[in-house]
């Protein structure tokens, strides 16, 4: 039986709609011309290219490692991607066609998606995936803690995940979409910064929503309230949802105007995506061709 | 702008650099917008120059450029145009109310076919970024004829069943602040009563009440239904003394005060909405986060020409430093300039005068000695620019603290206690708006049932709709617009 001080949560109110307005009025800044050029090549800049499916092959995942340290041979000044996201059985593979790129390997872990499995096996998992090579764990919490008020379990798994991530970064997936308000993601968040998450991160990308605006501005004024009070900074990734150049320069706006330009860069802001990098090339094409091609001029991977 | 990346020659991978990102200028065309060189009195359905009155240049405030002239009203245009009204009177009252709403539907829809262009004039005209002009003044004046053209022959649910007639020919006299909005929280109700209208713009912004006066032609509205009379002062003081059987008024106090008096022992109908001083209240169980956009957002929306501005912060105790900090925080990303650029969150002051208004009052802060903080912006050559200011260590006793600045200007002060900041909210000559900000719903209710406005927003501020009154309580005038409670003025009821 847990004792009784475990049951009361204090959270900090956030007004749904006040945040969803405030998230929305950022989606209609004008990004245009040199701007959305420089967006685009930011946001390239922070994907986490992904492949989770179970059909993952190492083939599959060469390729997407090739196409993330390269995204456009014919464009030179578009930047690798940030990280490549895999299982933690493929970052061998992808530890292998990624070595020396700048790009990352991260892998999933803790029984992603659900997090149903034992704090051991989560860990084990962990161990693994940082021995096989990865430099970037992101695991998920345990909403079956967290939707109990066990909010002790759900930082413990968090710090002693944290310990076997060794120097690896530690994203901390809330899967917002489970969660019942933005004060949830409010408080989980600061519950993950306190317990060791280098990252925070809205979604696994298998829920029904992933990186709306608004839960991404609740995150993002978590971090940055968080910066004002100890001067840690601690990134956020948005992942699920974001496949389109459109959403893409509607988050690096949210963080421009929310934590600030000190969290534009890849090591603080991070996309996880897997059709938006295509997306972004052919606008970027567009810019400079004045039409847009074909998907078929791109590689999918 | 930095690059993202510079790539090596030797093709090794690119370095990762620290980058500046701004967003580039995204000015809206003027193309969608081709101004006339020369705008006339609209009178009796018809464009004519005015006969006594005089020819003066509309200027955009943000560039001092002269966009185009407009003639203005003399004494004797005046009483023209209430002829015109008065011979229109007659048959618009006895229309079949169906046929009148659906003169509003026409007008309402023709307002959004022209919605782009509205909103740039808006724009050029008065000095409010084009997003707001875009997204708020436009939209809203359609939803109000929109809204109005549904109760034309709905009256008697207004009225609760009582018999009811229109007053006759109603003069109008709108501010500068929402030009093309304040005209249709007029002329929508006037016209769904079955009253006529002889609307006088403001002096400085009269440009899209005389484009709504094109709409009026294209909506084949019958001559004299509406009529746009531009001028300065003296045009609107003819007005109001002329043969009219109303007058609304939306503008200063004193200007108000002299309506009343002049108008005093006639029966004519009278209603004013006036000035404001408007308390916006932070509890320290408010979702801050939230607040202060609504703080921002209350006070920095178009310039703080707001006559329901949240122009008196109070915040509780608990939390005025994290408030303060995160407001300033705000509002260093207020991006100050081009009325016409997509990004610009606060435009230029609508006018010299204004201009000279907001500096004198914000001098006399300073002397009497609260701590100023305005935030560092590049700003225009020319226009009139007035920077995003906060003022706190200010007494209630203080000018800054009980006069109408009218600017983007907020003075904030801090209270202990709910009773104390009621008390402190309702100090005040005005009464129009107030903003309350908390998350324990019972709170929200026994504070704004204690405070005595026209409107209470909870955990929102300056959010209009047609369908809800608008007005004020003490000097912040009489009488409400919007919703059955704005039919009521133009009404004679029980008669």
């Amino acid at each position: 039986m847990r004792t009784l001080d475990t049951m009361s949560r204090r959270m900090i109110s956030v007004d749904r709609v006040g945040a969803d307005e405030r998230a929305a009025a950022l989606g209609k800044r004008s990004i245009k011309h040199d701007a959305k050029r420089q967006g685009i090549l930011l946001a390239t800049s922070m994907v986490d290219l992904t492949t989770l499916e179970g059909a993952d092959t190492p083939g599959k995942v060469r390729n997407l490692c090739a196409k993330a340290v390269c995204p456009d041979a014919h464009r030179p000044e578009i930047p690798s991607c940030a990280a490549i996201c895999v299982y933690p059985s493929q970052v061998a593979t992808a530890a292998a066609a990624l070595a020396g790129s700048g790009v990352a390997v991260a892998s999933v872990a803790t029984g992603f998606p659900s997090g149903q499995t034992s704090l051991d096996i989560k860990v084990e998992e962990t161990r693994e995936a940082v021995a096989a090579g990865a430099t970037e764990i992101d695991m998920v919490i345990s909403r079956d803690a967290y939707l109990t008020g066990d909010d002790r379990r759900v930082a413990h798994e968090i710090e002693v995940v944290k310990e076997a991530c060794g120097s690896a970064h530690l994203k901390v997936i809330l899967e917002t979409a489970e969660l019942p308000t933005y004060a949830h993601v409010r408080h989980a968040s600061q519950l993950a910064i306190d317990a060791g998450a280098d990252f925070i991160k809205t979604s696994t990308g298998k829920a029904a929503t992933g990186a709306t605006p608004g839960v991404v501005l609740v995150m993002l004024e978590t971090v940055r309230d968080h910066a004002w009070r100890t001067g840690q900074m601690i990134g956020v990734k948005a992942a699920g949802g974001v496949s389109t150049t459109k959403a893409a320069l509607h988050m690096l706006v949210l963080v421009n105007e929310t934590a600030g330009k000190d969290w534009l860069t890849p090591e603080y802001f991070r996309i996880g995506a897997s059709s938006l990098l295509n997306d972004l090339l052919m606008q970027y094409a567009k810019l400079d061709g004045g039409h847009y091609g074909r998907p078929e001029d791109f590689s999918k991977e | 702008m930095a690059s993202v990346t510079d790539r090596p020659a030797d093709g090794s991978p690119p370095a990762r650099t620290a980058l500046r990102w701004d967003y580039a200028p995204a000015p809206e065309s003027r193309d969608a917008a081709p101004l006339k060189p020369r705008y006339d009195l609209f009178v009796d359905g018809a464009f004519t120059a005015p006969q006594d009155g005089s020819v003066v240049a509309s200027v955009n405030p943000a560039s001092e450029e002269v966009l185009a002239e407009v003639g203005f009203a003399g004494p004797g245009d005046v009483e023209r145009a209430v002829a015109a009204a008065r011979r229109a009177a007659g048959p618009w009252a006895a229309l079949p109310a169906l046929e009148r709403g659906k003169y509003l539907f026409r007008i309402a829809r023709l307002i959004q076919e022209r919605a782009r262009e509205l909103a740039i004039v808006e724009s050029l005209d008065g000095g409010k970024p084009i997003r707001e002009s875009r997204d708020v003044d436009i939209p809203l004046a359609a939803a109000h004829f929109f809204s109005y053209a549904g109760w034309a022959d709905k009256l008697s649910y207004a009225v609760a069943g009582r018999p009811h007639r229109p007053r006759g020919v109603v003069g109008q006299v709108v501010p500068w602040n929402f030009p093309l909005l304040m005209a249709a929280w007029k002329l929508a109700p006037a016209l769904a009563c079955g009253n006529t209208a002889v609307l006088k713009p403001a002096e400085t912004t009269p440009l899209t009440a005389l484009l709504l006066a094109e709409i009026c032609q294209e909506a084949e509205l019958p001559p004299g239904v509406i009529n746009v009379i531009p001028g300065a002062g003296e045009t609107g003081a003819a007005l109001v003394r002329a043969e009219v059987d109303k007058v609304a008024f939306t503008g200063s106090t004193a200007v108000g005060k002299e309506i009343q008096r002049a108008l005093a022992g006639r029966d004519i109908g009278l209603t004013l909405e006036l000035g404001g001083k408007s308390a916006n209240i932070v509890f320290e169980d408010a979702a801050i986060d939230q607040a202060v956009e609504g703080i921002v957002n209350g006070i920095f929306f178009n310039q703080g020409h707001v006559c329901c501005a949240g122009s008196r912060l109070l915040l509780q105790e608990s939390v005025a430093d994290e408030v303060l900090h995160k407001l300033w925080q705000r509002m260093q990303r207020l991006r100050v300039g081009d009325p016409l650029d997509k990004n610009t969150d606060v435009g230029a002051i609508n006018s010299a005068a204004q201009l000279a208004r907001i500096e004198e009052l914000v001098a006399a802060g300073e002397a009497e000695g609260a701590t100023r903080r305005t935030i560092s912006c590049a700003l225009p050559e020319q226009g009139y620019w007035f920077a995003p200011t906060l003022f706190t260590d200010v007494a209630p006793a203080n000018r800054i603290a009980v006069e109408e600045i009218f600017g983007p200007v907020v003075s904030v002060t801090t209270f202990r206690t709910p009773a104390e900041a009621i008390e402190r909210a309702n100090n005040s000559a005005y009464g129009l708006a107030a903003g309350v900000w908390t998350d324990m719903g019972s709170k929200a209710f026994e504070v704004a049932s204690a405070l005595r406005a026209g409107v209470v927003w909870q955990n929102t501020y300056n959010k209009f709709d047609p369908t809800a009154a608008f007005g004020g309580y003490k000097e912040s005038g009489f009488g409400r617009e919007g919703g059955p409670s704005g039919l009521l003025p133009y009404l004679k009821v029980g008669a």
